[in-house]
């Protein structure tokens, strides 16, 4: 296969390339929407907006998700917040500060026409939520309220309490049920897709499985979205939700579509630490935290008094001691790290030696109890509820925890992957948050591309692709049918000794180990061996159970498992190729006299795009060279 | 570390009979959650080659409203304000026999084991749980003021998961917690008043032809939802409801403030 990375991105001044590009898509008459069929998997923020944006417009829509209803995808649990460049504050902001912040925030590794265009929409996404209904933080006087977030020194950040995130989905939600209601969204909850069907080089439908009743069943489109979200859940232990997964994205890449920059993954600093064995996900505690709770270790390794036992001057305050600027708001990558680094120095403050405190002692001084309960009650209660320790009395105790992934399936400038047809949006795709996202951003972006750029996208492409009709009865949708269906009884036929979830812990234990918060070349090359090995043992020792035509649980997380284990290794890959420390991809053989991430953009300033070559054959590279003409290239310094 | 004595409801599927099976569990850490402790009871059945467990989950921090099951007699368990997947371990004690059962409700069919149909919320919600809003036609936010004091209220009634417990939790499975914190949700704010009858009578129309419950004013709804959302809901339900049924507001009414 040939593969041409084009981006497409429009020519003429940042500034105007978006409305220019709107200007020279093609136009598509309203009478002939309605005889396209969109397939739209996934109904977080990306593909609820899609689905019911494109429906709008008239297009016919299928929508998937694998959840009992779409209400209930990741996004629902984003706690802090959505960034604009509204500059309500008076502050300073504008659309060009904040695209200079997320390619500064994303290590330079995103493509500067994308990231103008999303700090443009976002403005755009602030109006519309608030006329869906969205119940954003408001001032007494009736005005939006915002916050500072997430190493941003302005406050363009507009939240619903602490669920931010539940709130913009309800939203999308409720304007996707609206379309639903009409008649122009088919919507399919309980269904997982398995597999993407490709023909004449064209994305025209996908396989899927109804998690009720086992049936395998195809659906042909003109047009195929993807907004499956990312990846994190390969290191088993995560933010993300149980059902979170690499399948759909892994699929289409197994079909064509390249993967970018998978090695590019968050690791959130903020979350409470795993308790023991029986441990099944973690819990974040939001960022925005970190705008009133200090966050410290005792200055003495292995210092085990209770922590208010612990006198101010034998505490480390070791993010405003490191960096006095921006102090306990540094990005999410460093705080991470740093917090790491002194763990492992043996300064933690839980017994596995995973954990610094977050104390909100000063700010309760400062402002009151009330204010502090006011901003952050809901979240304070979460973690009393999990940990049964009281935060208004004893201080947090946090540690880092994969939260999202920056890498995912290459898209051009109209979100359209490698494959034809093939359109990838939110965290499944790769685009805008480059080597680590700024917080208050992945809910920006989701929405950005629903709601708006994908809609204007598609339409270009439906308009030019020349699409002989096909239906679900083509020979292309039989033959990817029998592959899924071989694939399930195979993985029933195994009948071994071992469940789905102790390979899955197995491979993130390995993963967070080799391929986390920071790698070296040994650690991955003995990865990679660890992975290959573990997916020869999955294959032959698993254990799942029950039937494949029924409800069966085990069965959904053993073919995401399967894919996870599969993945694991270009992640790996990718890490290993990277021979520098960028944004959440830190090389330790890489790094700056004073210890920070050293870049090499004379080598690295591409994103990394993988081609799939078969099973065992070693993936293939290609570049997208990345270059910078309005933000100044620099090592991000944040002393 | 505990020992259990778990007796759980077991159902093949929609139509099949369902019976409570007995399981003992040990070595339980006080420290894990309710659905740890059945993944972990699941483990132990896999091992066995036995089938698992069915309940739906996946946030598991309390968030995403896939989880319900009820505990002891009481939707998502003994603790005021969480959900099952919130629920941890030292709520019980050592020794203690828990009755885990799905939502019971004929407008929730189960579907298996401790899994139920909750497809009648989404078809409510599509009935008229909307702003009519089209992508791209919104004007400037702050062109339109919010008293601080509508956006909490509005905030509060939003709070909902949608889980489903205030159906389980009502002796009539009656959905109207559900309903009415939609409709006070949008019904508070500007934005939602010109749809704020319609809106009503178009989400009640399809709640009671869905099969839930009447409203009897019992309160189990309330005290079981794991957000707290308020019966104050259902009073402003009520009152949309006869405004909308008997004296019908012209279409496109000025707002008349909050509630």
């Amino acid at each position: 296969m040939t593969v041409e990375l084009r981006a497409r991105v429009p020519a003429g001044p940042l500034e105007r390339q978006w409305d220019t590009h709107r200007f020279e898509m093609k136009l598509m008459n309203p009478a002939n929407k309605r005889k396209f069929d969109i397939i739209v998997v996934g109904s977080g923020l990306a593909g609820a907006s899609a689905a019911a944006s494109l429906a709008e417009l008239g297009y016919q829509v299928a929508c998937f998700c694998f959840q009992d209803s779409p209400r209930r995808a990741h996004s629902i649990a984003a706690q802090g917040g959505i960034n604009a460049a509204k500059n309500y504050q008076n502050d300073g902001d504008s659309i060009w500060r904040l695209f200079y912040d997320t390619v500064k925030g994303g290590d330079f590794r995103a493509r500067e026409a994308n990231v103008y265009r999303l700090a443009q929409i976002s403005v755009n996404i602030i109006d519309q939520c608030v006329a869906q209904g969205v119940p954003f933080a408001r001032e007494y006087g009736g005005l939006l309220a915002n916050r500072s977030f997430g190493g941003a020194q302005v406050s363009r950040t507009f939240y619903a309490r602490g669920q931010t995130g539940q709130q913009l989905l309800l939203g999308a939600y409720q304007a996707l049920s609206r379309q639903i209601g009409l008649g122009q969204v088919k919507m399919y909850p309980r269904t997982e897709m398995l597999d993407l069907v490709v023909i004449d080089g064209k994305a025209r439908g996908i396989v899927v499985r109804d998690l009720v009743t086992g049936k395998i069943r195809s659906h042909a489109a003109h047009a195929v979205v993807l907004a499956t979200g990312g990846y994190a859940n390969a290191y088993f232990l995560s933010t993300n939700a149980k059902g979170c997964n690499v399948t759909a994205t892994w699929r289409a890449h197994k079909r064509g579509a390249l993967f970018a920059n998978p090695c590019f993954t968050q690791i959130h600093p903020t979350c409470i630490p795993a308790a023991g064995e029986f441990q099944s996900k973690l819990t974040l505690m939001s960022e925005s935290l970190r705008n009133d709770g200090r966050i410290w270790v005792p200055r003495q390794p292995g210092d085990r008094r209770a922590p208010n036992a612990i006198p101010d001057a034998e505490r480390d305050y070791f993010l405003e001691r490191l960096y006095p600027s921006f102090g306990n708001l540094v990005p999410r990558d460093v705080a991470s790290r740093r917090a790491k680094e002194l763990c492992d120095a043996g300064h933690s403050v839980v017994p596995g030696g995973q954990g610094v405190y977050l104390d909100f002692r000063d700010a309760i001084q400062r402002v009151g109890r009330h204010t502090i309960a006011e901003r952050y009650g809901n979240l304070f209660e979460m973690y009393e509820r999990i940990t049964g320790e009281d935060p208004f009395t004893v201080p947090m105790r946090i540690y880092p925890a994969p939260h999202y992934t920056m890498g995912g399936l290459w898209v051009d400038y109209n979100l359209m992957s490698t494959l034809e047809g093939l359109h990838v949006i939110g965290e499944a795709n790769f685009s805008d948050h480059g080597a680590n996202r700024l917080g208050a951003s992945a809910l920006m972006q989701g929405l950005a591309d629903g709601y708006f750029i994908l809609p204007s996208t598609i339409g270009d492409y439906l308009g030019q692709a020349k699409l002989a009709p096909v239906d679900a009865g083509h020979p292309a949708f039989r033959a990817v049918e029998q592959e899924v269906h071989d694939r399930t009884t195979k993985l029933l036929a195994i009948d071994g000794t071992r469940s789905v979830d102790a390979f899955h812990r197995e491979l993130g234990a390995l993963l967070w180990d080799r391929c986390g918060m920071s790698r070296n070349r040994a650690g991955l090359v003995e990865a990679i061996g660890g992975i290959q090995r573990l997916r020869e043992r999955f294959w032959a020792e698993v254990f799942v159970g029950g039937r494949g035509e029924d409800l069966n649980q085990a069965l959904e997380k053993a073919g995401r498992v399967a894919d996870f284990l599969e993945f694991a290794e270009l992640m790996c890959v990718d890490a290993l190729h990277r021979e520098e420390s960028c944004g959440g991809h830190f090389r330790e053989e890489h790094v700056t006299a004073e210890g920070e991430a050293a870049r090499d953009d004379a080598r690295f300033s591409y994103v990394a795009a993988w081609e799939w070559t078969g099973a065992g054959n070693a993936p293939v590279l290609h570049q997208e060279p990345l270059s910078f003409q309005h933000v100044h290239l620099a090592q991000r310094s944040y002393k | 570390m505990m020992t259990l004595i778990l007796h759980v409801w077991r159902q093949a599927g929609p139509g099949a009979a369902g019976r409570f099976e007995r399981y003992e569990v040990q070595r339980v850490s006080a420290d894990i959650s309710f659905l740890e402790m059945l993944d972990g009871l699941n483990e132990t059945l896999s091992a066995r080659k036995e089938e698992p467990i069915a309940f739906d989950h996946d946030c598991r921090e309390g968030i995403c409203g896939s989880c319900g099951m009820v505990i002891n007699g009481r939707p998502h368990g003994p603790n005021p304000a969480t959900t099952a997947c919130q629920l941890h371990m030292r709520a019980f004690r050592d020794g203690d026999e828990i009755w885990i059962e799905p939502w019971r409700a004929k407008a929730f069919p189960v579907l298996k084991d401790l899994v139920v149909d909750r497809g009648a919320f989404d078809r409510i919600m599509q009935a008229g749980g909307f702003i009519t809003a089209r992508a791209g036609s919104a004007p400037e936010a702050n062109a339109v003021l919010v008293p601080k004091r509508d956006a909490e209220r509005a905030m509060d009634a939003a709070g909902c998961i949608g889980c489903g417990a205030c159906v389980a939790a009502c002796p009539n499975a009656s959905a109207t917690l559900f309903v009415a914190a939609k409709v006070a949700h949008l019904g508070v704010l500007p934005q939602g008043q010109p749809e704020r009858y319609t809106r009503v009578l178009s989400m009640v129309d399809v709640m009671d032809a869905a099969g839930f419950g009447a409203c009897t004013n019992h309160g189990e709804c309330m005290a079981a939802c794991p957000k707290e959302i308020s019966l104050d809901f259902i009073a402003q339900l009520n009152r949309d409801l006869i405004r909308a049924t008997v004296a019908p507001p012209r279409e496109g009414g000025a707002w008349s403030g909050a509630a």
